[in-house]
């Protein structure tokens, strides 16, 4: 039997269809896991609560200090690169409409999430990995405690809620750094900046869409990080190449929704 | 309850003709052995012949292609995830490993199934906890994280946790690994101790044959995934089945060959870039 | 290992910050104070030609706010644009008789509809309807006029 490229690519193509058949079983498995969190009776709701406060804060507040110096510098580079381009115009009096639609829509939701995954999501994946590697996960299986309630689901819903958060403070310290850049700087009319942006910037269109789109990046990058450390190889080259994979298919992921989501939430206008 | 025959009562696991592969390879053919109750179970075998698949068998973890399995006379493969968890509260299951949390003070890893499935209260738990750190005499450690440990003290923690809630059975996977022999003996040790004291079937993997033999009511010696040659420890050494006397006086040559499969010697060595 | 305190402590703060984000996006940037009409009422109005305008366009008198267009539909029968305008309950000493306009922001910017009173003694009420409109100004036919009042002037002299 000849071995084309033709048949790899298809062997390749089905593989990552069984894996994301897979990845979706997983899911499947998972929402109920974290759905069934906050219901159950009394003191085990306390309990799971715990258990997403103390992720949140691995996932959330360990990843807020990159995601607002992120935010200061692209905002301050959008003041810059926008005043550069509308003073052409004769426009300046935009920028503060320039940078806090860019921010709102687009990159807020999009750079968090991307930053995100790097920091948070491959950490997520690594720590998952090495307790499955460890036989830690085995252990509690053992021990009749479901690994999936008690270590996967609540990093899950950790990274579902940060995300949106995180994309908001990134947007709004991005909006500031514009400000600095724009009016401290380079001179354009400070209540001009604002009145603008708060003329213009839709809050149904620009500031709930781009929330959404914090949400459903929350929901993926979280999906992917959890699932690739769940289903890694035990070894340490195995989870290794599980923290690569999931900062690469997360990204491209994240790109690709933000696409199909700007193309249907534009589209309506 | 799901066995169509009666369950003995003194047999607390019972593996009944267990057919089990692994991509492709088989790797149990028709597997049978009974674990007594209140009874320490050896179960010894070469490396990779199965003996820690056996107890992912029984712990519900993989489900034999053909067979039955049953504790306590439960079938095992046939339960619903609830019924298994109720059963895994029984049993405890040692990894070689120790697979202690590493984020976790050895307190809180023995604490942890006490926390999860009880309700008691912190004080109370405090002292259970204790008792059980007393038992593998590291009490002391309480308050060091897993990665301070050595492999025995890790091991004896993980003991701890495992009989944290009383269980009915302890399995234990390759104990006696890696271990210096003082280590060693402290394990055989407790192993004895708590099966005799408290009455714990244990079922140890191994191939360690020295150790096991001193504790040892029942030995089983397993290879080519079924059960070869079983009795007492002193049927076992007197046996003169060659499996036996191979594995036991640890021949390098006998039913388990020296020489991994091949082509002939004297061809391979004259052609060049010839395949084995 | 920091203590349990301590972490529910950050986690509150990262919560709060991000609803403070979140508070400050949604009344500090965007337009969702202006854009609540508090206990509106509706008026239409029939227009030629709507041009550009969009729903949710602003709507002003003397150059102040006043509401927000809701709805554009069109009339088959007498190929009219209907104009539903939703105008903030402040404002309810509207003549009758004020006129509507399509203007636009700028030179090129947005279009809103541009209120002028009129002498009427009685105001606007819920469903009543404006009777004078001034379409939006086409841009092509604008030129298209000037271009055609030049080369008559020039063909005068």
């Amino acid at each position: 039997m000849t071995d084309t490229a033709v048949h790899r690519i298809g062997r390749w193509a089905l593989a990552r269809i069984v894996r994301l058949g897979h990845a979706t079983a997983f899911l499947h498995v998972l929402l109920v896991r974290s759905w069934r969190l906050p219901s159950r009776p009394g003191p085990a709701a306390a309990k799971a609560a715990r258990l997403v406060v103390h992720q949140l804060f691995s996932v959330g507040v360990l990843t807020l200090a990159i995601i607002l110096v992120s935010g200061i510098f692209v905002g301050m580079v959008l003041g810059l690169q926008g005043y550069n381009t509308l003073v052409d115009f004769g426009s300046e009096a935009s920028l503060g409409l320039l940078v806090a639609l860019s921010l709102t829509r687009e990159l807020g939701p999009v750079v968090t999430a991307l930053l995100f995954a790097g920091r948070a999501g491959s950490a997520l994946t690594a720590e998952i990995g090495l307790m499955k590697a460890t036989e830690q996960l085995a252990g509690m299986e053992m021990m009749a405690v479901n690994p999936m309630t008690r270590v996967i689901a609540p990093r899950f819903v950790a990274g579902l809620i940060s995300l949106p958060l995180l994309a908001a403070m990134f947007t709004v310290i991005g909006i500031y750094g514009g400000y600095v850049v724009g009016v401290i700087q380079l001179g354009v009319d400070a209540g001009v900046y604002w009145s603008q942006m708060q003329d213009r910037v839709d809050f149904y269109d620009d500031v709930v869409n781009g929330l959404i789109k914090g949400v459903v990046f929350g929901f993926v990058v979280s999906w992917i990080a959890v699932f690739e450390g769940y289903d890694s190889v035990p070894t340490s080259a195995g989870v290794a190449s599980a923290t690569t994979r999931t900062v690469v298919s997360a990204s491209l992921a994240v790109l690709g929704l933000d696409f199909i989501m700007t193309a249907l939430m534009m589209g309506g206008s | 309850m799901n066995s169509p025959s009666t369950p003995d009562r003194d047999v607390l696991v019972d593996i009944r003709d267990v057919h089990f592969a692994r991509a492709g390879r088989p790797v149990l053919q028709g597997m049978r052995l009974s674990v007594a109750r209140g009874r320490i179970t050896v179960i010894l075998g070469g490396s990779g012949c199965g003996k820690t698949t056996l107890l992912n068998l029984i712990g519900g973890r993989l489900r034999p292609d053909r067979g039955e399995i049953l504790v306590d006379g439960q079938s095992v493969p046939s339960l619903g995830t609830r019924a298994l968890y109720e059963l895994r509260k029984r049993m405890a299951l040692l990894f070689q490993s120790g697979a202690l949390f590493t984020d976790l003070t050895v307190f809180e890893n023995v604490a942890f199934p006490i926390r999860e499935h009880t309700r008691l209260p912190e004080s109370l738990l405090r002292k259970v906890v204790l008792m059980k750190l007393e038992t593998v005499g590291l009490r002391g450690a309480r308050d060091l994280m897993p990665a301070e440990l050595s492999g025995g003290m890790a091991r004896r923690v993980a003991l701890a946790r495992a009989i944290a809630l009383d269980p009915m059975m302890v399995m234990y996977d390759e104990p006696f690994t890696g271990l210096d022999p003082i280590s060693m003996g402290v394990i055989a040790q407790l192993i004895r101790n708590l099966n005799r004291a408290l009455g714990i079937t244990s079922v140890v993997v191994t191939h360690d044959v020295a150790e096991a033999m001193t504790i040892a009511d029942h030995v089983y010696l397993i290879g080519d995934g079924r059960v070869i040659a079983e009795g007492g420890p002193q049927a076992m050494q007197a046996s003169s089945e060659e499996h036996v006397r191979q594995f036991l006086d640890g021949l390098p040559d006998g039913p388990v060959r020296f020489h991994y499969p091949a082509a002939d010697y004297v061809d391979d060595l004259r052609h060049p870039g010839s395949r084995a | 290992m920091l203590n349990n305190r301590l972490i529910e402590f950050w986690v509150g703060v990262f919560v709060i910050a991000g609803l403070v984000a979140l508070t400050t996006l949604a009344f500090r940037v965007s337009n969702l104070t202006a854009m609540e009409t508090v206990d509106g009422y509706k008026v239409t109005a029939r227009f030629n030609n709507v041009g550009q305008l969009k729903v949710k366009a602003p709507i002003t008198l003397a150059g102040v706010r006043i509401g927000r267009v809701s709805e554009i539909v069109f009339d088959s029968d007498k190929y009219q644009a209907v104009v539903t305008l939703e105008i903030d309950g402040r404002f309810r000493k509207i003549p009758r008789d004020s006129s509507a306009s399509i203007l636009t922001a700028g030179l090129l910017g947005e279009q809103y509809v541009g209120l002028e009173a009129g002498a009427d003694e009685e105001f606007l009420r819920q469903g009543d309807s404006l009777m004078l409109t001034q379409s939006a100004l086409v841009l092509e036919k604008l030129i298209g006029q000037l271009v055609a009042n030049l080369a008559s002037s020039s063909g005068k002299k």
